[in-house]
């Protein structure tokens, strides 16, 4: 076995025990942090299969400053307190059925893979190097130009909601 | 291929071994006489106040979703921070371009005091 591949089985045993963590853990906050373990991990997977930047974009966006969100959303609405077992009586068959649905079409994706047209891209020495970074860059900056300077427009929009939502005029009461 | 970030990883077990050595050898000689004072949460040496998961203000969101928002653009700066000479003027224009409209959000956020602290 390759060094990667022992790495890849460990880690996803651990993302795997953080999600059921996640999922099964009574205090939400404590949810929270096992979704950091998850997210952690999947940022090295993304670093096995070739892709430095979008790994450190995982760590610095999602386990960082979403999870920073999650956290202060999760103490802000106090949900650590709220009584467990309070679920809507038809979310247990729901979430099964649903549960059931993605798994039967995720078997069929993987085995209706036409294995001679479809095969599995294996991620090159160069795709890990700073090379891929830089065609990133240019493909960025050139052909998507427009969706990039899009994306300011739309993070200014967040800002101005965020701001608005909870910021209180001068003088008004708590 | 994955040997170039053996330093990473290094680190990561290095700054925890630290850690756990730290704790570890705190707790394995230091005298455990716990008291009632001792035994209570630490507050930057006031009196604790409430429980220690009470609400808290919204103001805490605010903070967090700015924090994200320039966390989001910072990202952006990395693959043009590479390609930035092959851009030349044109992707400079394109990142003013961008950090001009981010910055208007900048001055909305300060002028309507959300940096502040009230």
């Amino acid at each position: 076995m390759s060094p990667e591949l022992i790495l890849f089985l460990v880690l996803s045993l651990v993302a795997i025990a953080a999600a059921i963590g996640m999922l099964i853990s009574p205090n939400p906050v404590y949810s929270a942090l096992f979704l950091v373990i998850n997210f952690s991990t999947v940022a090295v997977f993304y670093l096995i299969l070739g892709a430095p930047f979008i790994a450190m974009a995982q760590i610095t966006i999602y386990a960082g400053a979403i999870m920073v969100l999650f956290l202060f959303v999760i103490m802000l609405l106090g949900a650590e307190k709220l009584a467990p077992g309070k679920v809507l009586p038809y979310q247990k068959p729901l979430a099964i059925g649903l549960a059931i649905v993605l798994m039967v079409e995720s078997v069929y994706a993987v085995l209706a893979r036409n294995p001679s047209d479809a095969e599995i891209i294996v991620p090159t020495e160069a795709a890990n190097s700073i090379d891929a970074m830089r065609d990133l860059g240019i493909m960025l900056f050139s052909d998507y130009l427009l969706p990039f300077e899009v994306t300011s427009i739309l993070l200014l929009v967040a800002m101005i909601g965020a701001i608005v939502l909870t910021k209180r005029a001068k003088g008004e009461q708590e | 291929m994955l040997l170039e970030y053996l330093a990473i990883a290094v680190l990561i077990v290095l700054a925890t071994v630290v850690a756990l050595i730290a704790i570890g050898l705190g707790g394995l000689f230091g005298p455990k006489k716990k008291t009632v004072n001792k035994s209570m949460p630490y507050e930057s040496g006031m009196m604790p106040i409430g429980p220690g998961t009470r609400r808290m203000p919204v103001r805490y969101y605010l903070i967090g979703v700015l924090f994200i928002l320039f966390d989001i653009e910072v990202v952006f700066f990395l693959p043009w921070a590479i390609v930035f000479r092959q851009l030349g003027w044109f992707g400079l224009i394109e990142m003013v371009v961008f950090v001009a409209i981010l910055l208007v959000g900048y001055v909305y956020a300060w002028k309507k005091g959300a940096l502040e602290w009230e």
